[in-house]
């Protein structure tokens, strides 16, 4: 999609060996354990796993909602680690987010049009501007202009999720977080939202990270994507290369179990994926020191319980070269 | 403006009233006042009501009426100050704990801890020794005591409005502080703090009045409540009634103030809980006479019609039919709204509050009888075969189990009453139950709690319970949805094994054709209402006859490996539209890329796939037919 635009130096966002903790350190494991990505400009990047992989952390402490312990996030090469939020309305100004929850995303007291116009207010536009921003981005989002008059109780879902998307869009970012924003919608309205940040994505040359659990939508959106577990990196690579090539055994397992709507396709799957041996789910925790895959892991052997393997080109996995045998069989015909 | 709802009910609007007239009158006392407060009248001393002294005189002859209006104002005032300054250091402590987390709210909540472990009386009273008789000061003081029980009210709301996403979207986009609170926070808290403010408000009056009775209100010459009641105590034998008026007046006071706070409080409940109690059901349609036979069917549904508020009320369920023989499982598949969930939720008669089955038969084969109608049974009836023939299992797993129960209680406690065992005995067979359901170490889960578990855990404790009836019906409304996706794989793995072993239909309630796919045997697609087609889950999914099924289906972004991705997939345009925009004729017509003038008339159900049924004008022969509609879809709002 973004194939001509040439590589730029500078990434629009990156982390380094990005840590948080919640509670006290050696009580619990981290939340996030040094995670490292970066997302170019134009680009997309999504974030994968599931429910305690740590991906919505991270999307909190690049947007400074949550502290991390230790690490560094860099918009445009600047160190906003630490930046309060405050400091963020000078230095983070190109940073937005979307979050997930269409219903607690918007104040339901406030109408859209007060609701589109706070950043405005934070960012001094003078006040003549401010009306035509706010139509301007609602007609991005595909919404007419007296949407602006009304309260949140007025729209769906879906219509909910295009004006969180015109409320980030308002300021005229270059990079945006977005949190799981089509998983609470309909699959007929979740089509709608992502063709429109795929539009946004390629008219605008939006930076975005997608935090998604749902492979199919990644790999839609977006042209890389880090495979997250229990806060640590698992795979990084292309879209396609994760999702149809899996490198890691727990990518495998993440894109066996996603259901298609083809019977037969997916009574081969199922097959496939009841042969592959992966363990329940939350039934040991794994040990701190090891690879935290390694409790539901059909390779794991005594060195993955005692050592932390590191990402080897975009691989974490003591036995990446034994991975390919696990990988489902092609599909049939 | 709208009319708050407070102001609804008579109570409300008589307790606001009578504050309001309160307040109205304590400020502007000196102007009306009948008798000067201190204008002596020898002539009538501690006299009862007459047309010249409505509310009677003391034993000085000075007018009782005047005397209580002109110290209303000192009575309330204080009073109304308590409140003030309770409110002003209670809610922005809360607040700032809320923001600034741990540490913040630690202090705070020892200070508070410290000051409701202060006797306030006794603190009142010291005070007084130490500073005088101060009334305003003294209600000051009563301030700083009662913010800390304000403090700990308002903690947790405002820990939890914190949470809203609107507010972490406020503070990225680098909204201050100041302004995050009181633009998103506090309005929430509005209703909350003017049910607490009339509380505490009726509590400061009464601790007033009682000071003053005992003498440590406003010096002797002015008038206060509470010293007017103790002076009419010095005259309770010879002229009883001096007490009455001042009484009345402090007691509605009292009343007034809680009643407004009920008032506001009860508006609250009704806006956030629904329907708490189920009514006992009320049967609209009568049960269809003569037998039925099912032709070996588990459960044959027809023209099943549920509405709002009885026949006459806005539909939500129209005219739906399917068979499900048994051992197999039938998918209920759409979007949101569709109906789906009603139309499971009503085969065992678990409707919510006010929605009812207002037409059609529910035809079951059960255990022991011959087939029964259970849309025309009874609720004790249907009772009985909830549980026991129908099992149910939702979405949301932890809010089926009981967080204050052991997992062992919880399941035994079915098994005892279903199969009229033992203790030991049914705890056997929860242990049985758990293995059956993939849990390992089944010992343990027995002793654990809802909280110990995580979501996969807590679906399989809710289908074991599900089990506990030996149920030959299982009706699981988006069992999966809450689940991660490998978690969700176990699942219908699970599913589908018991199916296998014991025999059990399910009926699945989904929105993901993934799900349906990976699970069932027979589909029904539902739109706005309506069964749109139905049939073998191949057929349907692969050969969709109805183009809202096509549609669907190609807006999953979901393919099989070696397929691409398309560049932008083929949404369906606008939104499901709400049941009272339904058209007489195809509901599906206004977002369908094939509608011509003959869809606007009422579409019968049509034989397609063999057994299978599609409501459709053009069914689609191949899914290639479709036009794929506009690439870029910008949705059609509202």
């Amino acid at each position: 999609m973004n194939a001509l635009v040439p590589a730029p130096s500078v990434p629009a966002l990156s982390v380094r060996d990005l840590t948080v903790r919640y509670g006290r350190a050696g009580k619990t494991l981290p939340a996030v354990d040094g995670v490292s990505f970066d997302v170019a400009p134009a680009e997309t990047l999504g974030l994968v796993g599931e429910s305690g992989s740590g991906k919505s952390t991270i999307g909190k402490a690049i947007l400074g909602l949550q502290p991390p312990n230790a690490g560094r996030i860099l918009l445009h090469g600047t160190d906003i680690t630490r930046a309060s939020l405050r400091q963020r309305r000078v230095t983070a100004i190109d940073l937005r987010a979307v979050f997930q929850d269409p219903y607690s995303s918007l104040n339901p007291a406030q109408t859209i049009g007060q609701t589109l116009i706070e950043p405005l207010q934070v960012l001094r536009v003078p006040k003549d501007q401010r009306r035509p921003r706010i139509l301007e981005s609602l007609a991005a989002v595909g919404l007419p202009a007296d949407a602006a008059d009304r309260y949140p109780a007025r729209f769906s879902g879906g219509q909910r999720q295009r004006i969180a998307i015109a409320r980030a869009l308002v300021c005229d970012p270059q990079v945006i977080v977005l949190d799981e924003p089509v998983s609470a919608l309909d699959l007929s309205t979740q089509a709608q939202v992502l063709n429109l940040l795929a539009d946004l994505r390629d008219s605008r040359q939006l930076a975005l990270l997608f935090i998604a659990h749902d492979l199919g939508v990644v790999r839609f959106l977006a042209q890389r994507v880090v495979v997250l577990y229990r806060g640590q990196v698992m795979e990084a690579g292309g879209a396609e290369e994760v999702t149809q090539r899996p490198r890691h055994p727990y990518s495998i397992a993440l894109t066996a179990a996603a259901p298609v709507p083809q019977p037969a396709e997916q009574a081969r799957r199922r097959a496939a994926r009841e042969a592959l041996g992966v363990g329940t789910a939350g039934a040991t925790p794994p040990a701190a020191a090891g690879c935290p895959f390694a409790t539901r892991c059909p390779l794991a052997t005594d060195v993955c319980h005692r050592e932390r393997p590191p990402l080897v080109s975009g691989v974490a996995c003591h036995h990446a070269d034994q991975v390919a045998r696990l990988r489902l069989p092609d599909r049939a015909a | 403006m709208r009319v708050p709802r407070a102001l609804r009910t008579a109570g409300g609007v008589l307790s606001a009233a009578w504050l309001v007239f309160l307040l109205f009158a304590s400020v502007t006392a000196s102007w009306w006042l009948p008798y000067p407060v201190d204008a002596q009248d020898p002539a009538h001393t501690l006299a009862g009501p007459s047309s010249s002294h409505w509310l009677g005189t003391d034993e000085l002859g000075r007018d009782a009426a005047s005397r209580i209006a002109a110290g209303s104002w000192i009575s309330v005032g204080p009073a109304l100050l308590a409140v003030i300054v309770a409110f002003g250091i209670g809610i922005p402590l809360a607040l700032a704990a809320a923001e600034h987390g741990r540490w913040a709210e630690h202090g705070f909540s020892r200070f508070a801890e410290l000051l409701l472990a202060l006797p306030s009386i006794v603190i009142l009273l010291a005070f007084v020794g130490a500073v005088g008789v101060h009334p305003w000061a003294i209600m000051t003081v009563l301030g700083v005591l009662l913010s800390a029980p304000v403090y700990r009210i308002f903690l947790g709301q405002a820990q939890s409005l914190r949470t809203r996403l609107y507010v972490d979207a406020a503070r990225v986009n680098g909204v201050s502080s100041l302004r995050v609170n009181l633009r998103h926070v506090l309005p929430a808290m509005a209703t909350t703090i003017a049910v607490q403010a009339a509380q505490l408000f009726a509590i400061s009056v009464l601790i007033e009045a009682g000071l003053a009775f005992m003498g440590f209100g406003p010096s002797v010459p002015s008038p206060s409540w509470g010293g007017l009641i103790a002076a009419a105590s010095q005259h309770v034998y010879d002229d009883p009634w001096l007490m009455v008026p001042t009484g009345v007046v402090l007691a509605l006071t009292v009343i007034a103030a809680n009643g407004l706070a009920d008032a506001v409080a009860g508006g609250r409940e009704r806006e956030a809980v629904p329907a708490r109690h189920r009514k006992p059901r009320t049967i609209v349609r009568a049960a269809s006479a003569g037998t039925h036979d099912a032709g070996g069917m588990l459960l044959d549904v027809r023209d099943l019609t549920v509405a709002v508020g009885g026949p006459d009320g806005p539909a939500l369920v129209t005219g739906v039919s399917f068979a499900l023989p048994p051992g197999t499982v039938l998918g209920l598949v759409g979007e949101s709204g569709c109906g789906k969930t009603m139309t499971a939720r009503a085969l065992p008669g678990l409707l919510p509050e006010g929605v009812e089955v207002t037409g059609g038969s529910v035809w079951f084969a059960g255990r022991d009888s011959a087939d029964r109608d259970l849309a025309g049974l009874p609720d004790n009836e249907l009772r009985a075969i909830r549980g026991r023939e129908i099992a149910v299992i939702s979405q949301e797993p932890m809010v089926a189990l009981d967080p204050m129960f052991s997992v062992g209680y919880q399941l035994t406690q079915p098994i005892r009453r279903f199969r009229g065992v033992g203790r030991a005995e049914a705890r056997r067979i929860a242990a049985e139950l758990l293995g059956q359901v993939g849990i390992v170490d089944a010992g343990r889960m027995l002793r654990s709690y809802p909280h110990q578990l995580s979501g996969g855990m807590a679906q399989r404790v809710c289908i074991a319970l599900a089990l506990t009836g030996s149920p030959k019906l299982l009706i699981a409304d988006e069992p999966t949805t809450a689940l991660d996706v490998t978690v969700q794989a176990e699942i219908l793995s699970l599913l589908r094994a018991l199916v296998r072993t014991t025999g059990l239909s399910v009926i699945i309630v989904s929105h993901d054709p993934g799900v349906v796919a990976d699970l069932c045997d027979e589909v029904a697609v539902m739109y706005a209402g309506q069964v749109v087609e139905s049939g073998t889950v191949a057929e349907v999914l692969g050969q969709p006859a109805h183009p809202y099924t096509a549609a669907l289906l190609a807006a999953n972004p979901h393919v099989a490996e070696g397929l691409p991705v398309p560049e932008r997939l083929p949404s369906i345009p606008g939104t499901v539209p709400a049941p009272p925009d339904w058209p007489a004729g195809c509901r599906f017509a206004s977002r369908c890329s094939l509608a011509t003038a003959e869809c606007a008339a009422p579409v019968p159900a049509t034989p397609v796939h063999g057994a299978g049924t599609v409501r459709c004008v053009h069914p689609l022969s191949s899914p290639a037919e479709l036009p794929v509609p506009h690439p870029v879809e910008r949705g059609v709002p509202s």
